[in-house]
C-alpha cells in the first residue's frame, strides 16, 4: 500500500499545479536526466552466498584502523542480535532466521554509496561528497555535527561519535576509497571467502546480477536491490529471500533524494521575489487607504468647518443686524420718550413753569450716550 | 532611586530562587555536555540523531517566535495600527526566541564553533538546512536591528535611534520574507525522509503546513504572552497597552481561528492527495486525529466562541491551548512520528539532562525577558517617542 | 502490500477527484465558519 504512495510521490506532486511554489517537483517538470559518474565503481552483495563468517567485519576494522571490538570477530554469537553500523564499525553482518527455511540468511550492511545520496544532499557544509569512483566521501574538517545526514539517510547508515566531546565525526563505510584509488580491492571484498562480494563498475555489476538471476531463477528473488532504490546505489544486492524479510526497506521509492527537496528549494527565489512585490503592494494599498481616509476626514472636517463658519458668520451678521435694529429701536424709543416727556413737560410748563428746565436736560442725556 | 532599597530586599522572590536553581543546574549540565560529549548527557543514538534539542528547542522555538513577523506584518504592512502596542513585545520575544534557538544549537551540534561554516566557509546549497541556517542567521540580525530602537531609547542614543527609525520599513519587509522562508523550510527539512516520517505527517505540503501554522502559532503566542505579562509585569504596562492588548487578543484570536480552519482543510486535502485515508484507522491515525481535532479544530472553534462573546479570558486560554498544539505538531514531525517503523526499544525518549537543559534555556529566556521588559520601553511608550510605539 | 493503484494515471485521477470534492467542501465550510466567527461583530462593534 504505502509503496506505491511513496514511489509515486515525486511525479504525483507534479500534477498539483496550484501549489507550485512549495511542491517538491521541480525535477518532474523538466526532462533532464542524470545518470551518475560514468564508470563509477560499486559492490554487488550476493546474499545467497554469504555465510556470516564476519571476516569482512574484521577486514574492515583492520584496513580502516578502527579500535578492536568488545568481542572478537570470530565470536559468531554476536549475530544473535540485529546490529547496525556504529562509530567503530563501518559494516555489520546480520543473521535472519526465516520461517520455513533450514539455513539462516546473512546480510552485510554498510553504506550503499547511493548514486544521488540523501546524506550528500542534506549536508549543509558539503562535508559529504559523491566522488567519481562511486564512493561517498566524508570530510571531517568541514563537518559541523548537525547530523542531518543521519536523519536523511534512508538506510540508517551514518553514525556519530557521540562520546567524543571535542572532535566528534560522522563515520561510515568509505568504499575503501584510499584503497581503490591505489587499485586495490575494498578490504571486505578482498577477504570474503565465498565471493559473496563482487567489486566492479556499477554497469558490470548490474549485468552480473541479471545473469545470476536469469541462470538461477528459482534461487533468486527477481529484484536487484539498489538498482533503483532512492535513485539507485553503487552497492547492490541480490538475494534468495524477499528483501523485506531481511530488514531492507522496500518502501523507499525510486525518487533520488535531491529531487525530494528540489521543489522546496526552487520555491525560495520565487517566494523572495513575489513576496517583495506582494508585501509592497499590500503596504501601498494600506498606505493609500490611510491616505484616502485621512483626506476624506480632512475634507469632511473642512466641510464641517466651512458650514460651521458660514453659520457662525450668518448668526453674527444676524446678531449684528438685530443689535443694530434694537439700537435703533431703543434710540427711537428714547427719542420718542424724550419727545413725549418734552411734550408733557411743555404741557406742564404751561401749567407749572418753574420745574420744567432741569427735567428736560436730564431726559436728553441717555439718548445722547447711546448714539455715541 | 529611593525605591532601590525596598527592591534590594525582594531579590529572593520565588521567581528568582527557582530560576537561580535551574540556571545553576544548567551550568553544570553545560559543563557535562562539553566535557563528556553528546553521549554523556543525551539519549541520542545513531538511529535517532535528533532529540528534543532539535525537536523542541529549534522546531518549537522558531514556530513560537513567529509572533515577531506576524505582528510586524499586521501592524506595518496591513496597516492595522491597533496592533502597534503588540509590536515591541513581539519583537523582543522573537529576538530572544531566535537567540535562544541559536544558543541551544550550540549544545546540539557536535562542533558548535563551526556553526558559521555553512554561511562563511562551505555552502551546501542543496540542503534545506543550509537555507534554514542562512535565513535564521539573517533574521536574527534583522530582529536585533528591529529591537534596537528600544535599547537606544533606553540608552538615550538619539542619533542611532534616528537612523534605525529610517530603515524600519525595510527591516519589516526583510523580516517577513526571511520568516516565510525558514518557517516553511523547517518543514521542508523533512521532505527528504519519506520512508522515515509517518505518511500522515509526511506530505508534499509540509512546507505550507509549517508556514501557515507558524502564523497562528505566532498570533497565539502574542495573545498568550500578553496574558502572562499582564499578570506578572502589570506595573510595567501603560494604560494604552492594557486596553489595546484586549483588541489584539480579539483581532488575533479571530485571525488565528480562521487560519486554523483553513489549515485543517489543507491537512485533509493533503491526506486526500496522498491517499492516506487508510492510515486514519490505525493507532497513528488516532494520534493524528488527536492533534488535528484536539489541538487545531477544537481550539479554532473555541477561539471563535471567544471572539463572538468578546471573552478575553477564553481567548487567552485558547491561545495557550493552540501553543500546546503547535508544540505537539512539531514534536510529532521531528520525533514522535519520525522513525515510526523502528521497533519500540529503538525509539528515542529524552534523557533527564536533555529535558533539564531545555528547561534551563527557557528559564534563561524568561529571565532575560523580565530584565529587559522591566527596564526598556517595551510594554510602555518612551516619553520621547510616544508615536513610535 | 498490494498497491492501491497500478498506474500513476489511475492514482491521480482518483485522488484528484476526491480533492476537487474537498475543494467544494472548503468553499462552503470556510465561509460558513467565517460567518460564525464574525456573527456578532455588528451587534457589538469590534473592528
Ligand atoms: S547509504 Fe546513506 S550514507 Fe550511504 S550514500 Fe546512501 S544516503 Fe549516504
Ligand atoms: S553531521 Fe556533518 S556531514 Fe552530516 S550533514 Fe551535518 S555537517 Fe554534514
Ligand atoms: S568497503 Fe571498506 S569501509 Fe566499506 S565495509 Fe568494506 S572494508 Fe569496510
Amino acid at each position: 500500500m504505502g509503496i506505491s504512495r511513496r514511489q509515486f510521490f515525486g511525479w504525483m506532486t507534479a500534477a498539483i499545479g496550484s501549489q507550485v511554489a512549495f511542491r517538491p517537483d521541480a525535477k518532474a517538470a523538466s526532462n533532464k536526466h542524470f545518470t551518475g559518474y560514468p564508470g563509477s565503481m560499486g559492490v554487488l552483495h550476493d546474499i545467497s552466498r554469504c555465510i556470516g563468517c564476519r571476516k569482512c567485519e574484521a577486514a574492515c576494522n583492520q584496513v580502516n584502523s578502527l579500535l578492536p571490538p568488545d568481542r572478537p570477530f570470530d565470536d559468531l554469537s554476536v549475530l544473535a542480535q540485529k546490529r547496525r553500523p556504529h562509530a567503530n564499525s563501518y559494516t555489520v553482518v546480520n543473521r535472519f532466521d526465516l520461517a520455513g527455511r533450514q539455513l539462516p540468511v546473512f546480510v552485510k550492511k554498510q553504506c550503499n554509496h547511493c548514486q544521488e545520496p540523501a546524506c550528500v544532499s542534506a549536508c549543509f557544509v558539503k562535508a559529504l561528497k559523491k566522488t567519481k569512483t562511486g564512493a561517498v566521501e566524508y570530510d571531517a574538517s568541514l563537518c559541523v555535527g548537525c547530523r542531518y545526514c543521519m536523519v536523511a539517510c534512508p538506510f540508517n547508515i551514518p553514525s556519530y561519535e557521540y562520546n567524543n566531546p571535542l572532535t566528534p565525526e560522522v563515520t561510515k563505510c568509505t568504499l575503501c576509497q584510499p584503497r581503490i584509488q591505489k587499485g586495490l580491492l575494498p578490504g571486505c571484498v578482498e577477504i570474503c571467502p565465498k565471493e559473496a562480494l563482487t567489486f566492479g563498475t556499477r554497469d558490470e555489476l548490474i549485468q552480473i546480477a541479471r545473469q545470476r538471476i536469469q541462470e538461477f531463477p528459482d534461487r533468486y528473488v527477481n529484484h536487484i536491490y539498489g538498482e533503483n532504490e532512492m535513485g539507485g546505489c553503487n552497492w547492490m544486492y541480490i538475494s534468495n529471500a524477499p528483501f523485506a524479510d531481511l530488514g531492507m526497506s522496500e518502501d523507499l521509492g525510486i525518487t533520488p533524494a535531491p529531487a525530494l527537496t528540489s521543489g522546496a528549494l526552487a520555491a525560495v527565489p520565487v517566494v523572495v521575489s513575489l513576496w517583495v512585490v506582494f508585501i509592497n503592494g499590500i503596504f501601498a494599498i494600506s498606505k493609500r487607504k490611510e491616505q484616502v481616509a485621512a483626506e476624506e476626514k480632512k475634507t469632511a472636517v473642512d466641510q464641517a468647518l466651512k458650514t460651521e463658519q458660514t453659520r457662525l458668520n450668518d448668526t453674527v451678521a444676524q446678531l449684528k443686524e438685530k443689535a443694530k435694529a434694537d439700537q435703533e429701536a431703543a434710540v427711537k424709543r428714547e427719542v420718542k420718550k424724550a419727545l413725549e416727556d418734552a411734550a408733557k413737560q411743555a404741557a406742564e410748563i404751561q401749567t407749572d413753569p418753574p420745574e420744567a428746565s432741569p427735567q428736560s436736560s436730564e431726559t436728553t442725556q441717555p439718548g445722547k450716550q447711546e448714539s455715541e | 532611586m529611593t525605591q532601590s532599597t525596598p527592591r534590594e530586599k525582594t531579590v529572593l522572590t520565588p521567581f528568582n530562587v527557582i530560576s537561580g536553581i535551574i540556571i545553576l543546574i544548567g551550568v553544570i549540565l553545560t559543563i557535562l555536555r562539553f566535557a563528556k560529549g553528546l553521549g554523556g548527557v543525551t539519549n541520542l543514538d545513531d538511529n535517532n540523531p535528533w532529540g528534543i534539542w532539535i525537536g523542541f528547542d529549534l522546531m518549537c522555538g522558531v514556530a513560537l517566535a513567529a509572533g515577531g513577523y506576524v505582528t510586524c506584518a499586521t501592524c506595518y504592512i496591513f496597516g492595522l495600527k491597533k496592533f502597534k502596542c503588540a509590536v515591541r513585545p513581539a519583537i523582543l520575544t522573537a529576538f530572544l526566541g531566535y537567540a535562544l534557538v541559536v544558543f541551544a544549537l550550540n549544545y546540539d551540534v557536535g562542533r558548535p564553533w563551526r556553526l558559521p561554516y555553512p554561511i562563511f566557509l562551505s555552502q551546501g546549497t542543496s540542503s534545506v538546512l543550509f537555507e534554514v541556517a542562512l535565513c535564521v542567521f539573517l533574521y536574527l540580525t534583522v530582529l536585533l536591528l528591529e529591537f534596537s530602537p528600544a535599547a537606544f531609547e533606553w540608552l538615550d542614543w538619539k542619533r542611532a535611534r534616528h537612523i534605525i527609525g529610517k530603515v524600519s520599513m525595510v527591516l519589516v519587509i526583510f523580516g517577513i520574507i526571511l520568516s516565510t522562508l525558514h518557517q516553511s523550510s523547517l518543514g521542508a527539512i523533512f521532505l527528504i525522509v519519506p520512508s522515515k516520517l509517518h505518511p500522515l505527517w509526511y506530505s508534499g505540503y509540509i512546507a505550507v503546513y509549517f508556514f501557515i501554522s507558524s502564523i497562528f502559532a505566532g498570533m497565539s503566542m502574542v495573545i498568550f504572552e500578553h496574558s502572562l505579562v499582564a499578570r506578572f509585569l502589570h506595573d510595567k504596562i501603560d494604560k494604552e497597552h492594557d486596553i489595546e492588548s484586549q483588541n489584539v487578543a480579539l483581532g488575533f484570536g479571530k485571525a488565528a481561528s480562521f487560519l486554523m480552519a483553513g489549515y485543517l482543510m489543507i491537512q485533509v486535502i493533503g491526506i486526500a492527495i496522498d491517499n492516506d485515508w487508510k492510515y486514519l484507522g490505525t493507532r497513528w491515525g488516532l494520534w493524528f486525529l488527536v492533534e488535528m481535532i484536539g489541538f487545531v479544530g477544537l481550539p479554532a472553534v473555541v477561539y471563535a466562541i471567544g471572539v463572538r462573546e468578546r471573552n478575553i479570558k477564553l481567548i487567552q486560554r485558547t491561545a495557550g491551548w493552540t501553543v500546546l498544539g503547535i508544540i505537539l505538531n512539531r514534536l510529532n514531525v521531528s520525533i514522535i512520528a519520525f522513525n515510526w517503523q523502528l521497533p519500540l526499544n529503538q525509539r528515542y525518549f529524552p534523557s533527564f539532562p536533555e529535558i533539564m537543559t531545555t528547561v534551563f534555556i527557557i528559564t534563561l529566556g524568561l529571565v532575560i525577558f523580565k530584565f529587559i521588559a522591566t527596564r526598556m520601553p517595551i510594554l510602555y511608550a518612551h516619553p520621547d517617542y510616544p508615536d513610535d510605539h | 502490500m498490494e498497491p492501491d493503484y497500478n498506474t500513476l494515471q489511475e492514482f491521480i485521477t482518483h485522488t484528484k477527484g476526491i480533492a476537487y470534492l474537498l475543494i467544494a467542501v472548503a468553499l462552503v465550510a470556510l465561509p460558513l465558519f467565517w460567518r460564525f466567527l464574525t456573527g456578532r461583530d455588528d451587534k457589538k462593534k469590534t473592528f
